[in-house]
């Protein structure tokens, strides 16, 4: 028999015992929807949680420090490397270099210092560090109160939530509620901070001494006097990052605008190490390099390790991440199909029953010519538009049911004062997957009674009344 | 072979023929020999009435030849084909294209129309959509059905019934046209009518005919050859003559 012809049977026949194969056809739903909304709360948590890492600028960061720093090396890698007094050192040109390779988004040098910071004519010390412009997207200052930098070489401030305590003198007691930022933030925004630092600046050669020899010209012009500046400073906003949190720039109390910072030449403590290399181009202890997507991490990594580069990136936790999603994902699946597995016997029930409700129009089928396949094959094709009807409205229960519980608990979520999240994902995939599962198991629950009613011997099928 | 024109075969080829052919049932340790030793010829476009009382083996031998069952021992050659030798797909395409059946319980599908009812060997034999439902139109304007085509079965009177199954049998134009008691279950004149149709299509159309009954005197009117089976064995085989004779002393044809 033809397709056309084997589904309209199996459509009429399905119709005949409507009562019966709805209720089938309803087990293989609720089957289906428990699998959907397992594996789809399973999908959205993940894409939740990653959409979370890669906003939090760690999964598709990596930091680069020169061999020379001696920071961040494995022992192996110490062995197996080049010498660390050999190795290249991290300066502009180099920043450049990192910042052409393909996938790359940008590459900023990681500018910190600790310095003196004067409010109110008290001094406070503290650390300073440099933030791209691209940070403002990072999700480290979604809490913040003010605005971000008005342009990357904006004479600002931002600042950190317990350096403004400390300038306020609002230090909390241990175990005291913490004050909330925009209370922090009121007093403080627009008004003046005064740094003091000390800035390199380059010095004329002193005149070499008799006993001395030139070691080359690398010498010229390397050598600089420190002098102390003052710069003042904008506060235009009071963050609630943790200094401590992995999150964004670590233990910095101040963040600045990057051009700003660069173009203070604050004497970094490399300039001391590098003082008979340094030419006139600036050396930084770290670059961070910002890649395109997560997954371009490690090709990133590989390429700036070639260049003779220490590197360091949080991929290996992602691995895990991703790993770990797998797992639940695997379970929840698990979970899911359980109820379409109780929902295949209601399949091999319903068709077994069906064969022996139809014994006689089976055996009238075969005297008229309908062959042992055409049987099996409309038998399947029950199956068959039992499993693939189940499982399209399966597929629209489990969204049902999907965007119920999301709504309920961003209802709570609101009540609790935390921010609405979707957590549920139905990608396409999974409604294709799921109505393709259903009609795999329905096809598979069909196999006994296909074969039983192929099996079927006419002349005995004929007789029974 | 749905499509392929019937052309009244000459009576002198053998449409049917069976070698001793048995078939036994086994019911535990007993066996029961529903068709023993039967050996007989059915030339093309003959009417044979297969005559017995009940349990003589006369349904039996109407499946063996309709390739329902299969003999327990002996062959039967439809048209030069050893039954026993097809596989059970080739027996299925034989009960198509070779063979239309009608039943005393009619056997129409409940759940379909007649028009379905009448065009599902077609199905079977794969044939397109518009053809199906012209052939089906043709072959109901046969049996004087066409304006019941809509209908269920169960809207239908037996005769009706009779009819569409009729009109099954036909519609894929089989050489063989096996009949299972087709009026036990009609009044005398929807009988008359449904017998007179087997007749035409007997002689319009050329197809051999086989009937089982147990009614003589219907055999008498329409079938050319009586065939009477007792016990599962054949007990006389004669022409179906005016006059009425003894078996033994006609033909002595007994197994």
């Amino acid at each position: 028999m033809k397709i056309p012809d084997l589904t309209e049977l199996a459509l009429r026949n399905l119709r005949e015992s409507l009562l019966r194969n709805s209720l089938t056809t309803v087990g293989i739903s609720v089957g289906v929807a428990s699998l959907v909304a397992m594996l789809s709360l399973g999908i959205g948590l993940q894409q939740l949680a990653s959409r979370r890492l890669v906003k939090s600028g760690l999964f598709d960061t990596v930091v680069v420090t020169s061999r020379r720093e001696m920071r961040g090396m494995s022992r192996e890698e110490e062995r197996n490397g080049p010498d660390p007094g050999a190795s290249r050192i991290l300066d502009e040109p180099t920043r450049q270099q990192i910042e052409k390779l393909p996938n790359v988004v940008e590459a900023y040098p990681d500018i910190r210092f600790v310095t003196e910071l004067r409010f109110d004519d008290k001094p406070h010390l503290t650390m300073v560090s440099a933030l791209p412009e691209s940070a403002k997207s990072n999700d480290a200052f979604d809490g913040m109160q003010g605005v971000f930098f008005s342009s990357d070489s904006a004479p600002e401030a931002i600042l950190q939530k317990s350096f403004a305590e400390e300038l306020l003198g609002k230090t909390p007691a241990l175990g005291a509620p913490e004050p909330n930022v925009s209370d922090l933030a009121k007093p403080l925004l627009g008004k003046e901070l005064i740094m003091r630092y000390a800035q390199r600046e380059a010095a004329p050669a002193p005149p070499l001494r008799a006993n001395q020899t030139s070691s080359g010209d690398d010498l010229a012009g390397a050598a600089y006097s420190v002098v102390s500046r003052e710069q003042k400073l904008k506060i235009v906003g009071v963050s609630d990052l943790d200094p401590e949190s992995m999150r964004g720039p670590m233990r910095a109390k101040v963040f600045l605008p990057l051009k700003l910072a660069q173009g203070l030449h604050v004497m970094q403590p490399t300039d001391l190490r590098e003082i008979s290399h340094a030419g006139d181009q600036p050396v930084y202890s770290s670059v961070s390099v910002r890649v395109k997507d997560p997954a371009k991490v490690q090709g990133v990594e590989d390429s700036i390790k070639k260049m003779g580069f220490t590197t360091f990136s949080i991929l290996d936790a992602t691995r895990s991440l991703r790993q770990f999603f797998a797992v639940l994902d695997l379970f929840l699946g698990i979970f899911g199909s359980l109820a379409l597995a109780v929902a295949s016997i209601g399949i091999v029930n319903t068709l077994v029953m069906a064969i022996l409700e139809r014994r006689r129009e089976i055996g009238i089928m075969k005297a008229i010519g309908a062959s042992d396949s055409d049987v099996k094959r409309l038998f399947f094709a029950e199956a068959g538009a039992m499993g693939v009807l189940g499982g399209i409205v399966g597929v629209l229960l489990g969204w049902a049911i999907g965007q119920i519980i999301n709504f309920g608990t961003n209802v709570y979520l609101r009540r609790q004062s935390l921010p609405a999240e979707h957590f549920w994902a139905v990608p396409w995939w999974l409604v294709g997957g799921a109505i393709g599962f259903a009609f795999v198991v329905s096809l598979v629950s069909g196999l006994y009674p296909a074969g039983r009613a192929a099996r079927l011997d006419p002349v005995q099928a004929l007789r029974y009344e | 072979m749905a499509s392929a024109p019937v052309i009244p075969a000459a009576k002198s080829t053998i449409a049917i023929r069976s070698e001793d052919v048995c078939r036994h049932y086994r019911m535990g340790e007993t066996v029961i020999p529903a068709v023993d030793g039967v050996s007989l010829e059915v030339r093309s476009g003959e009417f044979v009435a297969l005559l017995g009382s009940s349990g003589s083996g006369k349904s039996s031998m109407l499946n063996l030849i309709a390739g329902l069952d299969r003999p327990t021992s002996g062959s039967v050659f439809v048209q030069d084909r050893d039954l026993a030798k097809l596989s059970r797909e080739e027996l299925a395409k034989y009960r198509l294209h070779i063979v239309g059946m009608v039943f005393q319980s009619f056997n129409l599908i409940a759940s379909m129309t007649i028009a379905e009812n009448v065009e599902l060997p077609l199905r079977f034999a794969e044939v397109e959509r518009s053809r199906r439902e012209s052939l089906a139109r043709e072959a109901l304007d046969r049996v004087g059905l066409r304006a019941r085509m809509d209908h269920r079965p169960s809207q239908l009177s037996g005769g009706e019934q009779q009819r569409a199954a009729l009109a099954r049998a036909l519609i894929n134009r089989p050489k063989l046209l096996l009949a299972d008691e087709l009026t036990g279950n009609l009044d005398s004149r929807t009988g008359t009518e449904i017998m007179n149709l087997v007749r035409e299509f007997n002689q319009q159309l050329g197809m051999t005919v086989v009937m089982v009954t147990h009614e003589r005197t219907l055999a008498e009117r329409y079938a050319e050859r009586l065939i009477f089976l007792s016990d599962g064995k054949l007990v006389d085989d004669r022409p179906n003559t005016p006059t009425p004779h003894s078996a033994v002393e006609v033909q002595g044809v007994r197994s």
